[in-house]
């Protein structure tokens, strides 16, 4: 056992002192801490920009008046009444005074019209506001004629009143829904990226070791049973210490953004006060998910001989975590649907499917257990079965990589007696 | 029985329908130098490999210290494998040392072994080097340091001079010696016939997985018969090869070399050269382990 942890701890350190660890660690925090203060980003750039004005050329004055004052929450454009002619004005938007020229007319329903100038029309963002405003005169103006009071008027505009209520007393609120499939959500991700990163981790390990030829010297003084976890186990503290990293950076980010008072990415998400027993399925699902993968990268890991020939190797794998993702994305607006049932009995599927159906829906305990069971079945036996390629597939030197080997390293380490 | 003894019994091993090893049964004793020899694919390789417990053999069976090796032992056991292998980004003292730990040596005790090691090679200055910025040759020593560092009693060095020039091979030799003499029981394959003749006492030559010789080396070379015979004269000796129980006959510079069936035949060669003129050079030679291993693999691929 000792020879586990001087094994775990050699890869756990090799990794974190490597300088791609180093590397990505620093770009994700970035990334996170970019995305934790994105209002205070895109407030600090635009608010540098200066107000613009935008002319309006009209027989009707009141017209005007009537869209400035539409227009007078909006703080980043001002209105300025044109007197000159629409030639001058387009001039004037060509040198840059005005950002763009809006023409009002009275059609022959007496109605307004406009033609909006600009030097380019591709940013909607300009001219919508003019839009907005115009439209509203226009009801104004229909409303005034048919002598329609403005109580009326609002209470058309008003949204309709429609609220979701489970009758199942035990089913989840719509609020609760929201909030779950919010850790769901990032569950998924976690998921998805830690088995990318740290499957593929594993089995470069494994790869590297046997490309070196260091491995007959390993698996000479140490079983390949304690190498093959010593490596899932170091990589998973790898794996952990980066998250840690990744959940304080985006936690600091969260807490200074809130300071601000521009609102948090955590309420974004729903969640603020989320059901413990979900977090405690989250945790148990992601390490047995994480276990179940990093198995099998093991495995196939020992299988190639070669570094290149890591990824090749994998790949199924890699298709298998993409599918399960894609069904758990899928899952998230229709968690009830039959093959997500079915999924989340299917070992590889299980850890993100049946997390999914824990969280959003009511479903009997022993269906949890079950699929729990079922996983903690699937990872044995995959590390017996490991264990035995392993021992096979690290005395193989071949080109191939093809999933033929799997048999010829289980005929290396078979046991004849 | 000796209490360190390595024992393998009737020990076979089948791929599939090939077989790697035939039959071998060995006894290697304690402190002796044991030598493998074979040509390339003979089952050396495989032999150690299942000595080791990296392979299990289809049947028969092998023990040491009267148990089986298995991993709680791991200690007590170097191996220097065929292929070389290191990792080639870490530096010499640091992988040493989490080798050495695998093998249950602590940090400090490695560090003065290491340095020991280091200094007998004649290398102190790749301590905190990386193995990748070595030569083949030094990264060869540094395996073979990683074998012995932490003093084992069964040392398995598998084509350990293969790739050095002559000054690192005598300087690996010496130490294999030592080692040797300080109570480590070393088995170590090779086909650089001179080199097992050197060092090993006891020797098995491997062909096609089975042993066609094994035993003493004196014992060998007694039973095996043949002579050599060096005649270095200044007459044409190619009427020499006419004489019955001349089995070869070898033209060189200055005269030939002969092989003969038994030893008093050279006495029959020996009459045959008098009076012919002047003889220079006239020698009775035991063969070489080169010529008993020509002989048993050469023969059976006939």
């Amino acid at each position: 056992m000792n020879k586990f942890f001087i094994m775990m701890g050699h890869t756990y350190r090799n990794r974190v002192k490597s300088k791609s660890f180093l590397i990505t660690t620093i770009i994700t925090v970035l990334i996170i801490f970019g995305l934790t203060n994105l209002q205070q980003i895109i407030n600090s750039f635009s608010s540098d920009e200066e107000e613009k004005t935008v002319a309006m050329i009209a027989e009707n004055e009141d017209w005007i008046e009537s869209i400035k004052q539409q227009m007078g929450t909006n703080q980043e454009v001002a209105v300025e009444t044109y007197s000159g002619s629409l030639e001058e004005a387009k001039e004037k938007v060509e040198a840059g005074d005005f950002q763009s020229v809006t023409v009002l007319e009275e059609a022959e329903n007496g109605l307004p019209q406009a033609d909006y100038y600009a030097n380019q029309v591709a940013n909607t963002g300009t001219s919508e506001p003019i839009r907005q405003a115009l439209q509203q005169l226009k009801v104004q103006i229909i409303t005034e004629r048919a002598n329609v009071d403005d109580e009326v008027l609002q209470q058309i505009s008003a949204p309709v009143a429609f609220e979701l209520n489970a009758l199942e007393e035990s089913a989840k609120t719509a609020e609760e829904l929201n909030q779950t499939r919010g850790l769901v959500y990032v569950m998924l991700f976690f998921m998805y990226f830690a088995v990318m990163m740290y499957g593929n981790m594993i089995s470069t390990e494994v790869a590297t070791e046997k490309s070196s030829r260091v491995m007959e010297i390993l698996i000479s003084s140490v079983s390949p049973v304690n190498q093959m976890f010593a490596k899932i186990i170091g990589i998973a503290l790898v794996g952990l210490t980066q998250y840690g990293i990744f959940i304080l950076v985006g936690y600091l980010g969260i807490q200074q953004s809130k300071n601000s008072g521009s609102g948090s990415l955590l309420e974004s998400f729903g969640l603020t006060n989320v059901d413990p027993l979900t977090v405690v399925y989250a945790l148990v699902f992601f390490v047995l998910g994480y276990l179940l993968y990093a198995t099998l990268a093991a495995t196939l890991g020992s299988l190639v001989s070669r570094l290149e020939d890591a990824q090749q190797i994998v790949a199924p794998m890699m298709m298998l975590v993409i599918a399960a993702f894609l069904i758990s994305m899928y899952g998230l607006a229709q968690p009830d649907a039959a093959f997500i049932t079915i999924s989340s009995y299917f070992p590889f599927f299980a850890p993100l499917t049946m997390f999914l159906r824990v969280g959003m829906l009511d479903i009997p305990i022993w269906e949890v257990l079950l699929s729990i069971g079922i996983l903690i079945g699937s990872i044995a036996l995959l590390a017996i079965l490991g264990a035995r390629i392993y021992r096979g597939g690290v005395l193989m030197y071949g080109k191939s990589s093809s999933l033929k080997d799997l048999k010829t390293a289980l005929q290396l380490s078979k046991k004849e007696k | 029985m000796q209490r360190m003894t390595l024992r393998l019994d009737n020990v076979t091993k089948k791929f599939g329908s090939f077989t790697a090893v035939d039959d071998l049964s060995l006894e290697i004793p304690e402190k002796q130098i044991f030598g493998f020899l074979g040509a390339n694919g003979a089952g050396k390789t495989t032999t150690f490999r299942m000595i080791l417990g990296l392979l299990d053999q289809t049947k028969g069976s092998i023990s040491w210290n009267e148990g089986s090796i298995g991993y709680d032992q791991s200690h007590l056991i170097g191996y220097l494998p065929e292929e070389r292998g290191l990792y080639p980004k870490l530096k010499v003292q640091e992988q040493l040392i989490y080798l050495a730990k695998l093998r249950g040596m602590n940090k400090s005790e490695t560090v003065k072994e290491l340095d020991y090691w280091l200094d007998r090679f004649k290398v102190p200055e790749y301590k905190n080097k990386k193995v990748e910025e070595l030569s083949k040759g030094n990264q060869q020593k540094i395996q073979f340091i990683s074998a012995v560092l932490h003093k084992p009693k069964l040392l398995i060095l598998d084509e350990p001079f293969s790739g050095l020039d002559p000054v690192n091979v005598e300087m690996l030799k010496k130490a294999v010696v030592d080692l040797k003499e300080a109570g480590t029981s070393i088995v170590f394959s090779s086909h650089r016939m001179e080199h097992v003749e050197e060092l090993c006492e006891y020797l098995c030559i491997l062909h096609h997985g089975t042993p066609v010789v094994r035993g003493r080396l004196k014992d060998i070379k007694r039973s095996f018969g043949k002579k050599n015979i060096r005649v270095h004269a200044d007459f044409d000796t190619a009427y020499l090869e006419q004489i019955p129980g001349v089995t070869k006959y070898k033209p060189v510079q200055d005269g030939c070399e002969l092989e003969v069936e038994a030893e008093n035949i050279s006495q029959e060669v020996f009459r045959e050269l008098q009076g012919k003129g002047f003889v220079r050079t006239f020698d009775l030679e035991e063969p070489t382990l080169n010529d008993i291993f020509i002989e048993k693999v050469g023969a059976s691929y006939e």
